[in-house]
């Protein structure tokens, strides 16, 4: 029982990470009805300027603030380069665009920076405590558990920000239709620039956690590969679905790995999350959290 | 920014490279990957090719004849590397030789090299099983293949418990990345356990292995005395980082040679220190020949990596090591068919098949101990099959034995029987060495 706990919670530690890159994607969704294909890139791309500027012997107090000044003009710089000439298109040139801007994002980040893998160290310990440890006898990170810390907070601001600013408001009713804000006068490319702003920030954060954990290089850009099916479970515009979805494929996967794996030859964690959101998806297609999408016949 | 200076600068020498085949040079086609998940490996070892090459051209070439050289990037990716291999095979006067550096690309150009006559060398990867030369003619995993090392690792593992005959009842993990060449190593390690009576467990890890919690946990309850890693790219220090999650010690984690470089254990910190890894190249920058590169090349601004702190790193010399036997198959080749000419790929081909890399000419050519001794045969495209063991002591890879072998015999013949079933499946009929020049 011990043992199915450890890859329980440890299932949902792994699923937190997922969220946080996860919540990248829901915030542009929710603005642009878009699914961003570049936050990926975004993720790589911040991870790497910070390193990059260290490099350069800044402290990290200065190197966080200037890269969230990096990622918020390159969020500005892809409204207005690539989004805004494509207002009122359908969601699928919208979706394309982002494809190429994520190929693009990629590439300038190993061009700006160079490919080399490099360390992060945030001072995080990703070891077990002791007293966990010595008194449950399971390894529980210190670092999962900031990261848990971090994404609580995370989706905490991001909920009360969509629901109690007159920005976040206005950031629904954009995704709602571009054609009828603009008509209120809700000023969509000002709307489009935050949010793309923001969801540097939310690259950022996910960036450096990741890239502590596994060092930061290009592979970086997969973790996004792991966040489609929490969006599929969750629902593409809800910030606790991020949550939700994202501990719910943490821990499915682990115990799947853990418990179906060898009875299959292992290796099962790519693909599991993804047929769980195939079989979802034919039971609640909008996600758990999605708004049920209702259409006149 | 400095890689677009660097781009730029071989967008320069290119064009002195296309420059220098209107005069009839020898040219190689280098299949490199400088962006994407690899790009750490590909920019270090073609960067250590290149830096060679170079120093070469820059001291009269090989008997006169200079190297010329052109990359085309494959992204570590097959298809492209396909169609990069199409793209430069027939240029500046035709390939001599290739080494992908990418066991699918290999895979993929098996039949195209031969059916084109150009030798390709998979100097550490690809398929053990073409180091038999008699089915694999233009197939050359010079120095040493997956399952020499694998037989090296269980060798090195019963040195550790005091001889082989005491990994008996002991438990082994091949933590393997599931892809062909985390397979690839299976059928020895499996031969081994059987032999020697220690339990193999294998447990995979999907791509690209950046979260490995479920994978440790198992481990951790099966309690193993050592465990094999068998991973690239980002799986490598995710790996170390949660053995030290679940505190299984990083001395008996004991890392394939594509685990064993500076990449793979920088990112995980601390918790990398004490890792074992096999090697088939030897890091550093004390080599005579590293020196030159050192002061011919990147004194003047003419090395080949962007970050000069690579230098002498365990990708970079593994470069080096590779254009060193390229250059001396060469150099063989022209001993034979004419000293100071170009060499046809089919002699290039006849130079690798008959390397002797003696200790004293490896000493000769200022890599001594950088590799071990290469004698290339017919019968024996691989030509040594040895390793060596380093750990990472937080600052650097140091060396814990010399360069061993495992159990050659075995592989040998597991070589022999997997070689005799592909020339049934091609239908090839297997030359006899004893008629070979």
């Amino acid at each position: 029982m011990s043992f199915f706990l450890e890859v329980l919670i440890g299932g949902l530690l792994s699923g937190v990470m997922y969220s946080l890159v996860a919540l990248g994607f829901v915030l542009i969704y929710k603005a642009s009805g878009v699914l961003n294909f570049a936050q990926g890139g975004m993720v790589f791309f911040a991870a790497l300027t910070y390193v990059g500027l260290l490099e350069f012997d800044l402290s990290p107090w200065l190197a966080i603030p200037i890269t969230l000044v990096v990622m918020v003009i390159l969020g500005l710089l892809t409204e207005r380069i690539v989004l805004r000439p494509l207002v009122n298109q359908p969601q699928i040139t919208l979706f394309m665009a982002t494809i190429g801007l994520a190929f693009f994002v990629e590439g300038l980040a190993q061009m700006m920076w160079g490919a080399n893998v490099r360390a992060l160290d945030l001072g995080l310990q990703d070891e077990p405590i002791a007293w966990v440890s010595d008194h449950l006898n399971m390894m529980i990170s210190k670092f999962d558990l900031t990261a848990a810390g971090v994404a609580a907070l995370l989706v905490t601001g991001l909920a009360l920000f969509f629901s109690r600013t007159r920005i976040g408001r206005a950031l629904r009713a954009v995704a709602d239709d571009h054609q009828a804000a603009l008509a209120v006068g809700i000023p969509l490319q000002q709307i489009w620039g935050i949010v793309w702003g923001v969801a540097g920030f939310l690259a950022l954060v996910a960036g450096l956690l990741w890239g502590a954990r596994n060092g930061v290089q290009f592979a970086l850009t997969f973790v996004a590969l792991k966040a489609l099916p929490v969006l599929i479970l969750g629902g593409f515009e809800s910030v606790p679905g991020a949550i939700v979805g994202g501990l719910i494929i943490g821990a499915t996967e682990k115990l799947a790995e853990v418990y179906f794996g060898p009875l299959v030859g292992g290796g099962i964690e790519g693909w599991f999350p993804y047929m769980l959101a195939l079989v979802f998806l034919l039971v609640r297609p909008e996600g758990i959290f999605g708004e049920k999408i209702i259409r006149r016949i | 920014m400095k890689t677009m200076k660097s781009a730029l600068l071989g967008l320069t020498m290119l064009g002195v490279a296309a420059t220098a085949t209107a005069q009839g040079e020898q040219f190689i086609p280098l299949l490199s990957y400088r962006v994407g998940p690899y790009a750490a490996g590909g920019s270090g070892y073609f960067g250590g090719a290149i830096d060679y090459f170079n120093l070469i051209n820059a001291t009269g070439g090989v008997n006169g004849v200079k190297i010329i050289y052109e990359e085309c990037e494959t992204e570590y990716n097959t298809s492209r590397g396909v169609e990069c291999y199409e793209r430069l095979k027939t240029k500046h006067g035709g390939a001599s030789t290739i080494d992908p550096l990418s066991t699918g690309i290999a895979y993929a150009l098996l039949d195209r090299v031969a059916q084109d006559g150009i030798p390709m060398t998979t100097f550490g990867y690809g398929r053990a099983d073409s180091a038999d030369g008699r089915v694999f003619k233009w197939v050359f995993p010079v120095g040493t293949t997956y399952w020499s090392q694998a037989a090296a690792m269980i060798a090195y593992l019963g040195q550790k418990v005091g001889g082989v005959d005491k990994l008996k009842g002991k438990k082994i993990v091949h933590l393997y990345h599931d892809s062909a060449f985390g397979k690839e190593p299976i059928p020895v390690l499996e031969a081994l356990a059987a032999k020697h009576g220690f339990e193999l467990i294998k447990i995979a890890v999907a791509h690209p292995g950046n979260t490995q919690e479920s994978q440790w946990l198992q481990i951790r309850q099966a309690r193993p005395d050592y465990v094999i890693l068998w991973g690239w790219g980002v799986m490598n220090p995710t790996a170390l980082k949660a053995a030290a999650k679940i505190g299984f010690p990083r001395d008996k984690v004991i890392g394939v040679w594509w685990a064993g470089s500076e990449e793979d254990v920088i990112p995980a910190g601390d918790a990398a220190k004490g890792y074992i890894t096999a090697a088939f190249s030897a890091p550093g920058t004390g080599f005579p020949v590293m020196q030159d590169i050192k002061n011919k090349l990147y004194a003047s601004g003419k090395g080949n990596l962007d970050d000069p702190s690579r230098l002498g790193s365990i990708y970079h010399t593994r470069g080096v090591s590779y254009g060193v036997i390229i250059v001396e198959a060469i150099r063989k080749a022209q001993e034979k068919f004419g000293k100071g000419k170009v060499m046809t790929p089919e002699q290039v081909r006849w130079g690798l098949e008959n390397l002797n890399l003696t200790e004293a000419r490896i000493k000769e050519l200022g890599v001594g101990g950088m590799f071990p001794p290469i004698k290339t045969s017919c019968l024996d495209h691989e030509g040594s099959g040895m390793v060596r063991f380093q750990q990472w002591d937080g600052n650097g890879f140091k060396a814990l034995t010399p360069f061993m072998s495992g159990d050659k015999e075995m592989v040998r013949k597991m070589v022999d029987a997997g070689a005799a079933k592909y020339a049934a499946e091609k239908k090839i009929t297997p030359r006899d060495c004893a008629k070979e020049g």
